[in-house]
């Protein structure tokens, strides 16, 4: 009996966790994608490897919409050390690039790779990972961060991962809420936190190790900080009217997030160390989403205090107010790439909501999405893609796209709405 | 001897009976004076009692009558607040209270004026524009009923609001059927 109710709430953890995954889907890629075989890793350990780790490799290049992987099925050898390496079958199906690699088991795993150019027969570069064998699969995302870096010049930013908000509607017509964090491709996806009241506006802490949100799980909105590896949690503000928007400064030392105790909405700053609250805008319009440069030496929010909904920088040093952007009728919930020049928004044309990249230096605003609801965007750490969520049919899901409009993937749900994705930060290797 | 002593006994014990008699009749009479004293105090006491009773009697009836007023006063308001409804709609990125709402938040007003329950109000916006932003407006919504509420007499702190922004939404599906739903403050 004991066995059988054990095996129940397993089954039940699993069933969760399997509709929460998102599986990928790349929609559009770019023109003359990259040629590139990762042939299978060969594995030194006992028994068999823990994970695929050349189909994980195989699976973030081609996610890139950059590369695109040969098939397993139609590599001719498939070498594991250098010397087992033909470049004559490799240029036999077109191929520009080779990586092989191993894996050794140890006390940890050592992934050891190394990438070839077919064209010129030679190897380009070598390197090693160690991890954890928990943490098999982002061994492989880290093999395939640094092939991205070395073929593109950008850092690879697949060793990283998502927090969202996936939604699904009970038999009884209530919407159930998870907080969930996953690897950013959507794989080993973990609740956080669940329940019948709504969890909103999610952000990563700069060291990737904790999350802040809004839960209205006391029948009011309220700020919470949550450790991801224990689960500990603090509930940072509890005022009456909105407790909103929390972002962690670049240093982690204080928290921007939105109050109305003093009547509007407006910027605060939280001092995580000695709790002070600091009331950073003064206006009876609504000053709301604040966002970090990543100088932290300024913010940039949302203010409707010009009669509309347009993003403004406050200046910390002096509290100067200056607006930002001035195309169209809505720009609004702005997040800044690491280089502190793209911004990611949400644009309004002719009546629809589309995500748009607004360059600070050119002032230039370029709307990358089609569809016409999408909201909640958020820039890779690497500055490469921005992803956010959007409307199909009736059910939110998340959608990826270059900064540079050229590539485009979709992340559904098998079941229910996925919301407010926030990409960590760089994860130091553990 | 015998006779005369049995006739003297007799009238002995005939004088004694009228003694007697006459002595009880004496007490039965004061006895029937004590009782009737005793009757009229009651029966004062009684109609004095009554005189009570009629007036705790008609205090009763009266204070029936005005609590059955203040009853049929006080549904009459509710039927009023809830023909009115407890939806108040809104256009679009407006906080504006339209006539309609209005009506329909007086008849709310006059029921939390007429006793002393406190009432939430919740701001909610549709699926359009971001959803922080929307937690703003979804609140300048409950703030705009709240202020015309208070400004109708109802103590502030009887009122609170709460956001809720486009994650609530009563009408699911994108377009304006769905929308103009949503954009609402619930009183409850």
């Amino acid at each position: 009996m004991l066995l059988r109710s054990c095996l129940f709430v397993l089954g039940l953890f699993l069933t969760t966790t399997s509709s929460a995954q998102l599986e990928i889907q790349v929609t559009r890629g770019i023109d003359n994608p990259t040629s590139i075989a990762i042939a299978p890793f060969a594995w030194d350990g006992l028994g068999s490897a823990p994970t695929d780790f050349a189909q994980i490799v195989d699976s973030d290049l081609a996610r890139s919409g950059q590369f695109s992987p040969v098939s397993r099925r139609d590599m001719l050898s498939l070498p594991a050390a250098r010397e087992e390496i033909f470049y004559r079958d490799w240029r036999a199906i077109s191929t520009r690039y080779l990586v092989i690699g191993r894996v050794s088991q140890g006390t940890q795993l050592r992934v050891d790779f190394s990438l070839h150019d077919v064209e010129r027969g030679v190897e380009l570069f070598s390197g090693q990972v160690v991890s954890a064998e928990s943490e098999a699969r982002m061994a492989a995302h880290r093999v395939a961060d640094s092939i991205y870096e070395k073929l593109t010049g950008i850092p690879g930013a697949f060793a990283t991962r998502l927090i969202y908000v996936s939604v699904t509607r009970n038999p009884d017509g209530k919407d159930f809420y998870r907080l969930t964090v996953a690897d950013a491709d959507g794989r080993r996806p973990i609740v956080l936190l669940e329940g019948r009241d709504p969890i909103l506006a999610p952000s990563w802490s700069p060291d990737g190790k904790e999350v802040a949100y809004v839960s209205f799980e006391s029948s009011r909105p309220a700020i919470y900080r949550q450790v991801l590896a224990t689960g500990k949690r603090e509930q940072l503000t509890n005022f009456q009217g909105l407790n909103n928007s929390p972002v962690w400064s670049p240093d982690g030392k204080s928290m921007a997030l939105v109050l109305s105790k003093d009547g509007s909405p407006d910027i605060y700053l939280l001092d995580l160390e000695t709790k002070q609250f600091k009331r950073l805008t003064r206006h009876y319009g609504i000053d709301t989403e604040p966002t970090w440069m990543p100088d932290g030496q300024s913010l940039l929010f949302t203010s409707d205090r010009g009669g509309r909904p347009q993003i403004y920088r406050y200046e910390l040093a002096t509290g100067k107010i200056e607006r930002v952007t001035f195309e169209g009728r809505y720009n609004a919930r702005a997040r800044v790439a690491e280089d502190g020049r793209n911004v990611a928004l949400v644009h309004q044309r002719k009546g629809r909501f589309h995500i748009a990249v607004f360059d600070l230096v050119t002032e230039r605003l370029t709307v990358l999405t089609e569809t016409s609801l999408d909201e909640s965007p958020s820039i890779a750490p690497n500055g490469s893609l921005v992803i956010y969520a959007t409307k199909r049919g009736e059910r939110s899901v998340l959608g990826a796209v270059a900064v540079d409009g050229g590539v485009k993937f979709s992340l559904p749900a098998r079941s229910g709405s996925v919301q407010e994705p926030a990409w960590s930060p760089m994860l130091v290797e553990q | 001897m015998t006779t005369k002593n049995t006739l003297g006994k007799a009238a002995v014990v005939v004088l004694l009976a009228t003694l007697v008699s006459a002595c009880s009749s004496n007490a039965a009479k004061e006895e029937a004076a004590a009782q009737a004293a005793t009757e009229r105090a009651a029966a004062e006491q009684a109609a004095a009692a009554e005189a009570v009773a009629a007036e705790q009697r008609a205090i009763e009836k009266e204070k029936a009558m005005v609590m059955q007023e203040q009853r049929e006063t006080k549904r009459r308001l509710m039927d009023a607040a809830s023909a009115a409804g407890t939806v108040f709609l809104f256009d679009y990125d407006s906080s504006t209270l339209s006539d309609d709402a209005r009506a329909a938040i007086d008849a709310h007003v006059a029921l939390l004026m007429s006793g002393s329950a406190n009432a939430r109000l919740e701001g909610h916006t549709d699926e359009r524009g971001t959803r922080e932003y929307n937690l703003a407006l979804g609140e300048r919504r409950a703030n705009a009923v709240r202020d015309y509420m208070v400004a109708s007499g109802v103590p502030a702190y009887r009122l609170e609001t709460i956001s809720y922004g486009e994650e609530n939404p009563v009408a699911y599906g994108s377009g304006e059927s769905s929308w103009s739903k949503n954009r609402r403050v619930e009183i409850k």
